[in-house]
C-alpha cells in the first residue's frame, strides 16, 4: 500500500533522513555491527598475532560452562546485586522521603548524598580499599578490630557491596525525590483528615504511588549491578585470596579479552551475560505488568 | 493538640539525626582521603598511636610527587578533551535525530527508532571487543579519537531529546510554516533553542559518565601520557601500592575538578542527572 507523498511531505522526509543519518550510521557501526561481530567471534578461537581466527564451534561456550570460575563469577555478580540493589533502594527511599519534607537545610544534605555520583569509581574504590586496610585502615583502627574486610573470602563480597551501596544511594535518592514530587499533595491531605499518620501514609500512599519510580530504579540498578566492574578491578589485587569469591562476570570478561588476549572466550562470556540480562528483562517486564501501579 | 505538636517536633529531630548520621557516613571517605593525602607515610601507617590528623603540619609534598610523576596536567587535558568532544558529539547528533524522531514524519521512522531502543536495552560490554578492534585496525590506539570513539553517537541521548521535542506545543511549527521557513530553518531557529534544558541534561549526563568510565580508556589508551584520570589511577595503584598518602593525593587530584564543578552547579547537576537518568 504505497501512498504518493505531497511535495511538502517529501521535503519533510528528506530533512528527517538528513537529521537521523549521523545517529543511525553511528549506531550501525558502533553498536549493531559489534553485537553481531561479538556473537560471531564467540565461535572462534582467537588467533595469535598476525594469524587469523580459527572456527571452533561452541568450544568457547563448552569451555566456559565447564569452568567453575565462570559460575562462581555469575554467583558473585548476583550476590553483589543482592546487596547493592535492595539496600541502595531502601536507604535511598527513606532519605528521599525525609528530604521531601521541606525541612530547612535539605539542599545541603542532598548535595552531600549525591557527591559520590560525580566521583570516578576508580578513585572511590581506592579510598575504600584504604579504609578497609586490615592493618592501617581507619575502620579497623576506630573499632579496634582486625577484620580482613577485602581479603577474607567469606566477607569480601559484602565489603565490595557496601562500596556499591555507598556510591549509588545519592543517585537513587534523586530519582525518588523527583518521583515523590509527582504525587499530588491532596492524597496526603485526605489521609490526614481520615487520621492516617506518617507511617500509614508512607505504606498506603507513598509506596503504591511511587511504584513506577521504584520499579524503574530497581530495573536499571539491577542491570547496572550485573555489569559491575570498576569496584572489583580497583579493590581486589591479583594476589588477593578472596578474588575468585568476588570477581564479577565483566571482570572476567576483561581478563579474558584484554589481559589474556583471548577475545573468543571473552566474547562467549559476554554473550552469556547478554542472554542472562535479556531473560531477566523479560521477567521484570512481566512483574511490572502485574504489580506496578499505573493510573 | 499539645502532644501532637510535641510528637511532630520529636519526629523532626529524629529525621535530622538520621540525615546527619548518613551525611557523616557519606563524608568520612572523602575526609579520610584528604587527611591521608596530607600525612607522611609514617603517620599514615602508624597504628599505635593511630593518628586521625597529620602530626607535623600538612604534608603537601605528596601532591607534588604524584603531580610530577604522573603528569597530571596531561591527564586533566586528556580527560577534559574527551569529555568535551563526547558532549559536543552527543548533543549535536542527538538533537538532530531527536527532532526528526519527535516531530517529523518519514517512511521507516518506527524501524529506525527501534534501533535506538534496542541499543539501550543491550549491556554496553557487548560492543567493546569489536570497538577496540576497529580502533586498533585504524591505528588509533593511544589517541584522543580512540577515547571519544564509542561516544560519537548516543541512543540514550536521542531518546531523551525525542521526548524533549515531543513535549513542545504543536502550533509552533505551524506558525513558522506560514512564514515560509523550511524544515531546517524551523529546527535551527525555533525548535532547537526550546529544548535547551534537555540538551543541558544530556550534556551533564554525558560528561559525568565519560569522566567515570574506566574500562574503555584502560583498553585503548594504555600509555600514561594519552590516558584519562580514571585509567591513570589504576596504573598508579600498581606503582604506589604501599605509599598510601601518594595514592590518596592522586585520588584527591582525580576527583577534585568534578567535585568543585558539581558544588558550583549542583542544581543543574542534580536536575540534569535526575531528568535524564529518570528516562533511561
Amino acid at each position: 500500500m504505497k501512498r504518493k507523498m505531497s511535495k511538502a511531505q517529501k521535503d519533510e522526509a528528506k530533512w528527517a533522513y538528513l537529521f537521523v543519518t549521523p545517529t543511525i550510521l553511528g549506531l550501525l557501526i558502533l553498536n549493531f555491527y559489534p553485537i553481531f561481530n561479538t556473537i560471531y567471534q564467540s565461535f572462534f578461537k582467537t588467533g595469535d598475532f598476525g594469524r587469523g581466527n580459527i572456527f571452533n564451534g561452541v568450544a568457547n561456550y563448552t569451555k566456559l560452562m565447564s569452568d567453575g570460575a565462570i559460575w562462581q563469577a555469575f554467583w558473585n555478580t548476583i550476590k553483589y546485586a543482592i546487596i547493592e540493589v535492595p539496600f541502595g533502594v531502601v536507604i535511598a527511599l527513606i532519605l528521599a522521603v525525609f528530604l521531601n519534607k521541606k525541612l530547612a537545610g535539605t539542599s545541603v544534605y542532598r548535595t552531600i548524598f549525591f557527591l559520590p555520583m560525580v566521583c570516578a569509581p576508580a578513585a572511590v574504590a581506592m579510598v575504600w580499599k584504604w579504609l578497609y586496610n586490615t592493618q592501617f585502615g581507619l575502620i579497623n583502627n576506630i573499632f579496634h578490630t582486625k577484620i580482613e574486610w577485602i581479603s577474607n573470602p567469606s566477607i569480601a563480597w559484602i565489603s565490595i557491596g557496601i562500596i556499591g551501596v555507598w556510591s549509588i544511594i545519592g543517585y537513587n535518592m534523586v530519582l525518588f525525590i523527583s518521583g515523590l514530587q509527582e504525587i499530588p499533595g491532596d492524597y496526603y491531605e485526605a489521609a490526614m483528615i481520615d487520621g492516617a499518620t506518617g507511617i500509614k501514609q508512607f505504606f498506603y500512599i507513598t509506596i503504591p504511588l511511587l511504584s513506577p519510580t521504584t520499579f524503574f530504579i530497581v530495573q536499571t540498578r539491577l542491570i547496572g549491578a550485573l555489569t559491575v566492574f570498576d569496584l572489583m578491578f580497583m579493590v581486589m589485587d591479583k594476589t588477593n585470596r578472596a578474588l575468585n569469591k568476588v570477581q564479577s562476570v565483566v571482570y572476567l570478561f576483561y581478563q579474558y579479552s584484554f589481559t589474556n588476549g583471548d577475545k573468543g572466550t571473552g566474547a562467549a562470556l559476554v554473550v552469556m551475560l547478554l542472554i542472562f540480562i535479556m531473560i531477566l528483562t523479560v521477567i521484570l517486564q512481566q512483574i511490572e505488568k502485574k504489580y506496578v501501579y499505573h493510573n | 493538640m499539645d502532644s501532637y505538636e510535641k510528637k511532630q517536633r520529636l519526629n523532626k529531630i529524629l529525621i535530622y539525626v538520621i540525615l546527619t548520621i548518613m551525611a557523616f557516613i557519606m563524608l568520612v571517605p572523602f575526609a579520610w582521603m584528604i587527611l591521608t593525602a596530607l600525612k607522611t607515610n609514617q603517620e599514615a601507617i602508624s597504628v599505635n598511636p593511630f593518628y586521625i590528623f597529620p602530626q607535623n603540619g600538612w604534608h603537601w609534598s605528596n601532591f607534588a610527587t604524584v603531580w610530577k610523576s604522573y603528569n597530571f596536567i596531561t591527564l586533566y587535558k586528556n580527560t577534559l578533551l574527551m569529555i568535551f568532544f563526547r558532549v559536543v558529539c552527543a548533543c549535536l547528533t542527538a538533537t538532530m535525530a531527536g527532532y526528526a524522531f519527535g516531530r517529523l514524519n518519514f517512511p521507516g521512522k518506527k524501524a529506525l527508532f527501534s534501533l535506538v531502543l534496542i541499543q539501550m536495552m543491550v549491556p554496553a560490554q557487548i560492543f567493546i571487543i569489536p570497538q577496540y578492534l576497529m580502533i586498533s585496525k585504524l591505528g588509533m590506539l593511544n589517541t584522543q579519537f580512540g577515547l571519544v570513539f564509542p561516544g560519537i553517537v548516543t541512543a540514550f541521548g536521542t531518546y531523551l531529546l525525542k521526548t524533549g521535542y515531543e513535549g513542545l506545543p504543536k502550533d509552533l511549527e505551524e506558525a513558522a510554516g506560514i512564514d515560509g521557513c523550511h524544515t531546517g530553518q524551523k529546527f535551527l531557529r525555533i525548535m532547537m533553542p526550546l529544548t535547551r534544558s534537555s540538551m543541558v541534561s544530556l550534556g551533564i549526563f554525558t560528561a559525568v559518565f565519560a569522566f567515570k568510565d574506566l574500562m574503555w580508556p584502560m583498553i585503548v589508551c594504555t600509555k600514561a601520557e594519552t590516558t584519562t584520570l580514571s585509567a591513570a589511577l589504576a596504573k598508579m595503584q600498581g606503582q604506589y601500592s604501599s605509599d598510601y598518602p601518594a595514592m590518596m593525593a592522586a585520588a584527591t587530584l582525580a576527583v577534585l575538578p568534578m567535585v568543585v564543578i558539581y558544588v558550583i552547579f549542583q542544581k543543574q547537576f542534580v536536575e540534569g542527572i535526575a531528568t535524564s537518568g529518570g528516562k533511561l
